[in-house]
């Protein structure tokens, strides 16, 4: 089993399963098959070699992110009459301008495709690697880097304020 | 394909995966009425944009984009967190999680 036959198959099954995160009708169905999508993407990062990003993703995004979510459906206890109805016709109007979408992407990266055939990358052994993308974080990037933490703690303080259940007026 | 690098597939292989992920997203995005399937699809987008990323920063065997996709999960966690809070509020004024509720608000 080449390892051009494993990356086709985890290319097919990421798009299968982020195919069933549009489809299934239950919420939490998608939340599940949305984990598994990022798993793969994660699988496909440790593939090309970047294993601080595939750790990354795995503890952020299908961790921290997706358990959010699901604590969110939770809270909400929905049920089946609480599911939108989704209009038919507008179902297939999305399908046609997605597909239309990807189309055009495909076809205005054609050129890439051509150039892309045989590339073979270059010093792929050290780019993802964390000792590479630590020293770049805190020496290149630094002030990006300290930003983003201001970006938390506003994006923390914004949450509380939101969520917060209003005070009860008493009539 | 004959000549078979060390990271699997080729170029083209992994920009039609990450191609694909950003269509079915913007498909779900169109389609859903449900708030919570919609965030989970612009996931789906911002995980195909940083596929891409990932993808380009191997083949030309530079960090740069790999320190950009970091960035854009950062924000993304931030993005979902506001996100969601604003749906809890939006639920508990309207009990409802259809997203053309918020055609309420053009008057």
């Amino acid at each position: 089993m080449s390892l051009q036959m494993i990356s086709v198959i985890l290319g097919s099954l990421t798009i299968a399963s982020a195919l069933m995160v549009v489809l299934s009708k239950h919420p939490i169905r998608s939340v599940i098959y949305l984990v598994i999508t990022f798993f793969f993407i994660s699988s496909m990062y440790i593939l090309m070699n970047a294993q601080f990003l595939a750790i990354v993703n795995m503890i952020v995004y299908a961790g921290a992110i997706m358990v959010l979510f699901l604590f969110v459906l939770m809270l909400l206890n929905l049920n089946k009459e609480a599911e939108p109805e989704t209009s038919r016709m507008g179902a297939i109007t999305a399908v046609i301008a997605g597909g239309t979408l990807f189309l055009v992407m495909i076809t205005a990266l054609r050129d890439t495709f051509q150039y892309g055939k045989g590339y073979t990358p270059v010093k792929v052994q050290d780019a993802g690697l964390v000792e590479q993308l630590g020293k770049m974080l805190f020496s290149k990037y630094l002030v990006p880097f300290e930003i983003s933490s201001i970006l938390f703690i506003a994006a923390m303080v914004g949450a509380v304020l939101l969520a917060k259940r209003e005070k009860q007026v008493i009539d | 394909m004959e000549q078979l690098n060390n990271i699997g597939a080729s170029l083209d292989f992994y920009i039609f995966v990450s191609i694909a992920l950003f269509s079915i997203g913007a498909i779900g995005v169109l389609t859903r009425k449900n708030m919570i399937v919609l965030l989970m699809c612009i996931e789906l987008m911002l995980n195909a944009v940083n596929l891409l990323l990932v993808t380009f920063s191997t083949f030309f065997g530079n960090g740069d984009a790999q320190i950009f996709v970091f960035f854009i999960i950062v924000v993304a966690a931030a993005e979902a967190t506001i996100g969601l809070s604003i749906l809890i509020m939006a639920y508990r004024n309207s009990k409802s999680i259809d997203i053309e509720m918020f055609n309420k608000l053009n008057g």
